[in-house]
């Protein structure tokens, strides 16, 4: 899906919040806007407010304050049932009474629909994922990932233009769960349906998502597209949240537009990118991305900061070399590099020196 | 069974394709170190149960299977008087008593009642034929002074009854040790003078009636806990579980005060002069003269044995329903189902393996149930087994207390097959 439309607010939450309790609140002011044709993820640890706004959108929690809209009409006192929104649970929920062909019968039943009608929507759906011969079959007789597709094809019987997906993936192991991933993807882009998915798998949402919004603490951290939510992240709970990444703290020694210089606490200088810091003196975080560390001076950029490092250990891992280093006397600071022929090979003890691209650095919130 | 999957089946055809059986490493057939290894572990799980099983065989089948036996034997008359019974064994049903009858009976009778033992044959045919225990014994106590022939008339002078051809279809129908005489009198039958199986005088028709008010209270007692149970249990499943189990407490309190106490209970409460009449006076909805009869009657029985019953609905039920993950219902309406369509086809039929072990446990135990009706019932509340219990302690005919239970414990098995055919007995979760 292309990034096109993604404001015309086919769901819009409108400051939501929602308490349980009525003394604190779990979505604290929540404003989104989902577009048509959309795919959303909403990212965060557990606790962060994710599930419970994809349970307010379903309609099986009523938000505390605010709207709730889609396609433009406010949805807060519509039943579940006159919503329309296909949903996919996490324990996929097929009706274990039913077979499979039942189980995609159900929504049409209800629906109203004719004999021969529902017959043909199950059969569609059914190949629509791969699923055909198994319209007889109990749900207790399909693996997870054919459960799974079930789900989905449920989901979708009924031609709803919103799905709504509740970490559907978790109880699939690997693999599996990397495959379906790419055929949720291509479902999504077959259909042109919108979907909202939850999860707190980062992978998974980097792999899936037209855009996504990061959870924490009742809050939206950051809605952005994969690429700039792993590149530029806009506060320390998304950096460290997305990927790995090495946290150095400091404080604020010049500042000249968007170009900081950061003095770390032995001293030391370095070049980074001012995100959300205002002004000098002020306590920073800055976060840099493991693969974005040099240490040829070569392949430094002219009159960057450098910082001397000791090699603590390298962590042969295939595809990359992970290597721990102490940096400013931090002893958490990894660096990544790609294991190409004739890359050098540290060892344990090695002093080198370090830097990086001052845009690769981010001075953020200090942690 | 082998199915692809099946793991056995690579080894079947592995073998079947192998001309030399296999062997363990030391030589011996495979086949047999299997069974020889396996059967020591069964051997050991045997012995694990055989105290409970040696148990259960001492006092529960051997006593039954007893009990079971008397419905069929009783050679009260048969053991005592041998010549008659031999005369009845080789005459046909319908047959006049000839004098050889006679002298066969007058012989029979002296020799038993000089063994003090015309009183048992007197209450075999009382059972038959009640009233004729006392013309036995008298009739004895005559004899043992000695008879002469023809023994007719002298029988005849003696009581004018023995003449009585319904009284010789009874001599007739107990002169077999092994008998259906008692089956038959639990179905309100008995065998005529012709010896074809009649029904019983219209006053003496009982069993049947209170067979069918047996099963029709229990099917209706069964009904009641389910109405009354399915909203607690489910109540129960979907609350905390710090607040369900304050709940069960109150559910499973009944089951902690004795049975007596609770029927008991019951009668203070419903009694003409008791609490819920007092209470429906002073609010107004009945008149002092007017005040309901609740107890010693079928309603009695009704109230008590549901409240009596309702924990063995709730449990099966709140134990099946607390495994219903409530993301189905939420399934079911985010597919578009109302609340009302999401319960009738989504909920319900999961808790079906509950509901069905509770209906059977109620039913069974409603079935057998005798303290409370015996105590609320009154007349039109008895059911069968206050006859069972009648029998064997009352009017000690044990053979007959025996075939009335016989053809309950019949019926239930039979119940039991049927819901096994429509419902699945492996699909019963008793929790």
């Amino acid at each position: 899906m292309t990034n096109t439309a993604h404001d015309d607010g086919f769901v819009v939450f409108d400051h939501v919040q929602k308490s349980y309790d009525g003394q604190s609140l779990v979505v604290k002011d929540l404003n989104l806007s989902i577009g048509r044709g959309e795919f959303l993820t909403m990212l965060g640890p557990s606790g962060s407010g994710k599930t419970t706004c994809l349970m307010m959108l379903a309609g099986f929690e009523t938000a505390t304050h605010g709207q709730i809209l889609l396609d433009g009409t406010n949805i807060n006192d519509v039943p579940p049932h006159r919503r329309g929104i296909g949903m996919v649970f996490q324990n996929y929920a097929l009706f274990p009474h039913m077979t499979v062909g039942e189980n995609l019968s159900f929504p049409l039943e209800v629906r109203g629909l004719g004999k021969a009608e529902r017959e043909e929507r199950i059969k569609r759906a059914l190949d629509m994922v791969q699923m055909g011969a198994f319209a007889n079959r109990r749900p207790a007789q399909l693996s997870g990932g054919q459960q799974q597709r079930i789900a989905l094809a449920r989901a979708l019987v009924f031609d709803p233009k919103l799905v709504l997906m509740d970490e559907p993936l978790g109880a699939l192991d690997k693999q599996l769960r990397e495959h379906m991933q790419f055929e949720i993807k291509a479902l999504h882009e077959r259909l042109g349906v919108t979907v909202v998915y939850v999860t707190h798998d980062q992978g998974e949402a980097l792999t899936m998502s037209d855009r996504i919004a990061v959870f924490n603490d009742g809050r939206i951290q950051q809605l952005a597209v994969p690429d700039a939510l792993y590149e530029r992240p806009e506060n320390s709970f998304v950096a460290g949240f997305i990927g790995e990444n090495n946290a150095i703290n400091g404080m604020i020694d010049s500042l000249d537009g968007d170009r900081a210089t950061v003095m770390l606490r032995n001293g030391d200088k370095i070049d980074a990118t001012a995100v959300n810091v205002r002004e000098v003196g002020q306590a920073t975080t800055v976060s840099i991305r493991p693969e974005r560390i040099e240490f040829k001076p070569e392949l430094m950029p002219e009159g960057a900061h450098t910082l001397p490092a000791e090699v603590l250990d390298v962590v042969y891992m295939g595809d990359i070399l992970r290597t721990r280093l102490k940096v400013a006397g931090q002893e958490d600071f990894v660096m990544k590099c790609r294991n190409t022929l004739g890359q050098a090979r540290l060892t344990p003890g090695d002093s080198i020196r370090v830097g990086w691209h001052p845009q690769d650095a981010r001075a953020l919130d200090p942690v | 069974m082998a199915s692809p999957l099946d793991p056995h089946a690579a080894i079947v055809t592995e073998a079947g394709g192998i001309d030399a059986p296999l062997t363990t490493a030391d030589g011996q057939p495979l086949h047999r170190a299997l069974a020889r290894a396996s059967r020591r572990a069964r051997w050991r799980a045997f012995l694990l149960v055989a105290p409970l099983l040696a148990f259960i065989l001492l006092t529960f089948v051997m006593p039954i299977g007893q009990m079971l036996y008397r419905s069929v034997h009783n050679d009260g008359f048969s053991a005592n008087m041998p010549q008659i019974s031999a005369w009845f064994a080789e005459t046909e049903p319908g047959t006049t008593p000839d004098e050889a009858a006679f002298a066969a009976l007058a012989n029979d009778i002296q020799a038993s009642a000089e063994a003090r033992s015309v009183g048992i044959v007197g209450t075999r045919i009382n059972y038959e034929l009640p009233g004729t225990r006392s013309l036995f014994t008298s009739t004895g106590r005559k004899l043992r002074d000695g008879v002469e022939p023809p023994y007719r008339e002298a029988m005849l002078e003696i009581d004018r009854k023995w003449g009585d051809p319904e009284l010789w279809a009874s001599m007739r129908n107990s002169s077999t040790a092994y008998t259906d005489s008692f089956y038959l009198a639990s179905l309100d039958r008995t065998r005529d003078v012709n010896g074809d199986i009649v029904q019983v005088n219209e006053n003496r028709r009982v069993y049947i009636m209170l067979f069918m008010r047996t099963l029709w209270l229990s099917a209706l007692v069964t009904f009641m806990t389910f109405l009354l149970g399915f909203p607690i249990a489910h109540l129960l499943a979907v609350l905390p579980l710090r607040k369900s189990n304050l709940l069960m407490i109150l559910v499973l309190l009944p089951f902690w005060t004795s049975l007596l106490v609770r029927t008991t209970s019951w009668m203070v409460l419903l009694q003409q002069q008791g609490v819920v009449n007092d209470l429906l006076i002073w609010l107004g909805v009945i008149d002092n003269a007017g005040r309901l009869k609740m107890m010693y009657n079928q309603i009695g029985t009704i109230i008590a044995m549901t409240h009596i019953l309702l924990p063995f609905m709730i449990l099966p039920l709140y134990s099946v329903m607390r495994t219903i993950n409530p993301s189905y219902v939420r399934a079911a309406r985010s597919l578009g189902a109302t609340s009302w369509t999401a319960f009738r086809r989504i909920y319900f039929p999961q808790t079906l393996p509950g509901l069905g072990a509770g209906a059977l446990l109620v039913f069974i135990l409603a079935v057998g149930y005798y303290i409370t009706p015996a105590l609320v019932g009154g007349a039109s509340g008895q059911l069968i087994s206050n006859m069972i219990a009648e029998h064997m302690t009352g009017t000690l005919n044990w053979s007959m207390a025996a075939a009335l239970a016989a053809i309950l414990l019949g019926g239930v098995l039979i119940l039991y097959w049927i819901y096994d055919r429509l419902v699945g007995i492996d699909n019963l979760k008793l929790g």
